[in-house]
């Protein structure tokens, strides 16, 4: 099943979430991951959602969320070039032995150490998923106990369409 | 202007045009029944919630206006589900306003606190949760704007009880700021221009007329389109009387339980134009087998609709009252002569087969809707229950006048007919109602024949009494072994519990009773319910079973006496 990446634009009213969520377990939709926040212009929140489906289920996605009446805008950006991040904050078990491992991973992949307690230290890692889903896989081995993901957020790149990286 | 939250609500709905408003009052909405008494609006106490909802409904599928019903919190609001899941699937333009527990105590499972705009989100177009009577004007506001544009819908307005009696300064606004709802304003000469090139290069072109056509006034422009360009039509079972049965070009419903030669027309299009219908699995039969070989065009008002259940050729987003007048002058005056002779003769030939269905000594439903058309000769609104009485006033009754028929098409809602003929006959007093009713969807809300009464509208109910749910019990005989699980029904002596209610009631058991039977009810000056005690077992023919392709549909069996 392909994923699609849709970007909604919604009034940052009580309930509208509810009413988007609502609305993907109703329809049968399959969300994968969900992010919302303020976008740049006040009272207007900003969702990227990522749903399971074939085009012609996403099409209706989009169709029934541009229904909503809180809901001011839908784009499905999955086609066009777009920045896509996520970020991910790892605690994972790193006795004395293990730290400057970690370290050395963590800056691999550009992360950053946020915290060291005793036995476990905290990685911070913003990019792609797939670059996030890698140093979590390399992560693991060291054992992970606590994991947090913001999913997915979107934004369409400006000028000439070029879907090259800057990262 | 100083109001109350409650006087607000009331001044608000005197300012959209409302006249009537079918409720049940309560604790949570002691304060807007206080302030009722000075406002112009006449309230029809219901006998229960989902009654009100489906009486408003009722009252907006008659007029084309705006129904307006009110519940108290927690059971009073959650009785009004059904009938605002009803009004959302037939996309009939329906206010609720609900009363809630006070803002500081929501959240706590106070006594009789529901959270009813969560409920209720999936089931109506739109709604709100009022806890600032700051906001109360433009919530009323904007809730009747959204339940009358684009595609109609019910809008529930849930209002705080505190709210209710907080006094503000009321000024009605005189316009929506609504920067997410969005009615459709593309460009249609392009579009249109394709359809009528399709409807050039069509031999055998087909209109399906649907709901959307009444709910945007459109039956004029339908007509002049659909003469113009020689082209038959069927209709939805909320389509009927989108156009005049009588109509050389309208073919009636098609469908599950539609005549075999409207099925065969669908089959055989090349050319098929949806207006206002959305290609529910009771008008296509089996997806894959719809439409095959017809290039499909779809004319709605809600993209949403588009490629939802069939991918089409060709989409026209607009409302029917300006795209149909706008496509007219497109298309190109048309005999159409082998393709209409061909469906004559299948007509020929299923009149034979099929329509016939009453020649026989004993009481069958089919023949009491018939008498009913006869009686009155169609100059009636029908308000049709759902299941096997539905199918049989739709087929049987032939129907010629705008909002001539009013049903539960969507949801198919038992209970409906009644609680919905009450909103009918409210918002047209000089019509005469008839309901056509099973004993099964009428013991749902038998409890209203106390607001008949009470209000003393000159309804005519007419129960087809067969001692099953009827549909289910057809159902069972065809394609379940005929195990009759949970079908048959005790119902009481319908005529003295209409007699208990104070309105007269008959029972009739032979079919030469039927006619003087019809003729009475309709000389009596008020209501009557008429108890016809038919035989137990009949079936709705024509069927397309369920999963099956249009095309095999399993006929009317011939009679002895035929």
């Amino acid at each position: 099943m392909e994923k699609h990446t849709l970007i909604a634009l919604m009034e940052d009213k009580p309930g509208v979430l509810n009413r988007v969520s609502n609305l993907f377990r109703r329809r049968n939709y399959n969300i994968r991951s969900l992010s919302v926040g303020h976008s740049e212009t006040q009272d207007i929140s900003r969702m990227t959602v990522v749903v399971d489906g074939d085009n012609r289920v996403v099409e209706q996605v989009v169709k029934q969320l541009s229904k909503l009446i809180n809901v001011t805008d839908v784009l499905d950006v999955t086609d066009k070039p777009a920045v896509i991040r996520e970020l991910a904050l790892v605690k994972v078990k790193a006795g004395a032995g293990k730290r400057s491992e970690i370290i050395e991973l963590a800056q691999v992949f550009r992360g950053r150490i946020v915290d060291v307690g005793p036995d476990s230290m905290t990685v911070e890692i913003t990019g792609a998923e797939d670059r996030v889903n890698s140093l979590v896989s390399l992560l693991r081995p060291y054992g992970i106990e606590e994991l947090a993901r913001t999913g997915r957020v979107a934004m369409v790149r400006s000028g000439n369409g070029s879907n090259g990286t800057y990262d | 202007m100083k109001l109350t939250g409650a006087q607000a609500v009331w001044e608000s709905l005197v300012r959209e045009g409302v006249d009537t408003a079918f409720g049940i009052s309560g604790g949570a909405v002691i304060h807007l029944y206080h302030a009722l008494p000075d406002y112009p609006i006449h309230h029809v106490l219901m006998r229960h919630e989902q009654g009100a909802a489906h009486a408003a409904d009722g009252y907006a599928r008659a007029t084309g206006k705006v129904g307006v019903c009110v519940a108290t919190s927690g059971p009073g609001a959650t009785n009004l589900v059904t009938g605002l899941a009803n009004a959302q699937m037939d996309s009939s333009p329906v206010v609720a306003i609900t009363g809630q527990v006070a803002t500081s105590v929501i959240g706590t499972d106070a006594f009789q606190e529901v959270d009813i705009v969560g409920i209720t989100q999936p089931i109506t177009k739109h709604n709100y949760l009022v806890t600032d009577v700051a906001d109360l004007a433009e919530v009323m506001k904007e809730a009747f704007y959204i339940a009358r544009t684009g595609r109609p819908g019910p809008v529930l307005v849930d209002i705080a009880k505190d709210v209710q009696a907080a006094e503000f300064d009321f000024a009605y606004p005189d316009n929506v700021n609504l920067p997410g709802y969005f009615l459709p304003r593309e460009d249609l000469s392009e579009p249109l221009a394709r359809v009528a090139q399709m409807l050039a290069e069509a031999e055998r072109p087909l209109i399906i007329a649907g709901h959307g056509v009444v709910l945007a006034n459109a039956e004029d422009h339908l007509l002049e389109l659909v003469e113009k360009a020689n082209v038959p039509v069927i209709t939805t079972l909320l389509g009927i009387s989108t156009m005049p049965e009588t109509h050389r070009l309208c073919l009636g419903m098609a469908g599950m339980h539609g005549e075999a030669y409207t099925n065969l027309a669908l089959s055989e299009a090349d050319l098929i134009i949806s207006l206002g219908s959305r290609f529910d699995d009771r008008l296509t039969g089996k997806l894959d087998q719809f439409g095959n070989g017809a290039r499909i065009v779809h004319v709605d008002i809600d993209p949403a609709e588009v490629d939802k259940n069939v991918t089409v050729d060709a989409a026209v987003i607009g409302d029917l009252q300006e795209v149909l007048p706008a496509l007219t002058p497109l298309v190109e005056q048309r005999e159409r002569e082998a393709w209409l002779e061909r469906i004559q003769e299948w007509r020929h030939d299923s009149a034979t087969r099929d329509i016939v269905g009453h020649e026989t000594d004993e009481l069958v439903p089919q023949y009491v809707v018939r008498q009913i058309w006869e009686a009155t000769r169609g100059e009636v609104i029908m308000v049709s229950d759902v299941g096997q009485n539905q199918m049989w006033e739709a087929q049987y009754f032939t129907h010629h006048r705008r909002r001539g028929l009013l049903s539960s098409g969507g949801l198919g809602t038992m209970g409906f007919a009644l609680p919905a003929a009450i909103g009918a006959q409210m918002g047209r007093p000089d019509e005469q109602v008839w309901v056509t009713v099973g004993d099964g969807g009428f013991q749902m809300n038998i409890q209203e024949l106390a607001t008949v009464a009470q209000e003393r509208l000159p309804i005519k109910i007419a129960v087809l009494n067969n001692g099953y749910l009827g549909m289910v019990r057809q159902w069972q005989q065809l394609f379940f072994e005929g195990r009759y699980s949970g079908t048959p029904l005790l119902g009481p002596d319908f005529a003295k519990v209409a007699e208990a209610y104070g309105i007269p009631g008959f029972t009739i058991r032979e079919k030469g009773e039927v006619v003087s039977a019809i003729e009475q009810a309709r000389s009596i000056d008020g209501p009557v319910l008429i108890d016809f005690v038919v035989e137990q077992e009949e079936n709705v023919y024509p069927m397309v079973a369920p999963g099956a392709g249009v095309r095999d549909m399993i006929r009317r069996p011939h009679r002895a006496a035929d």
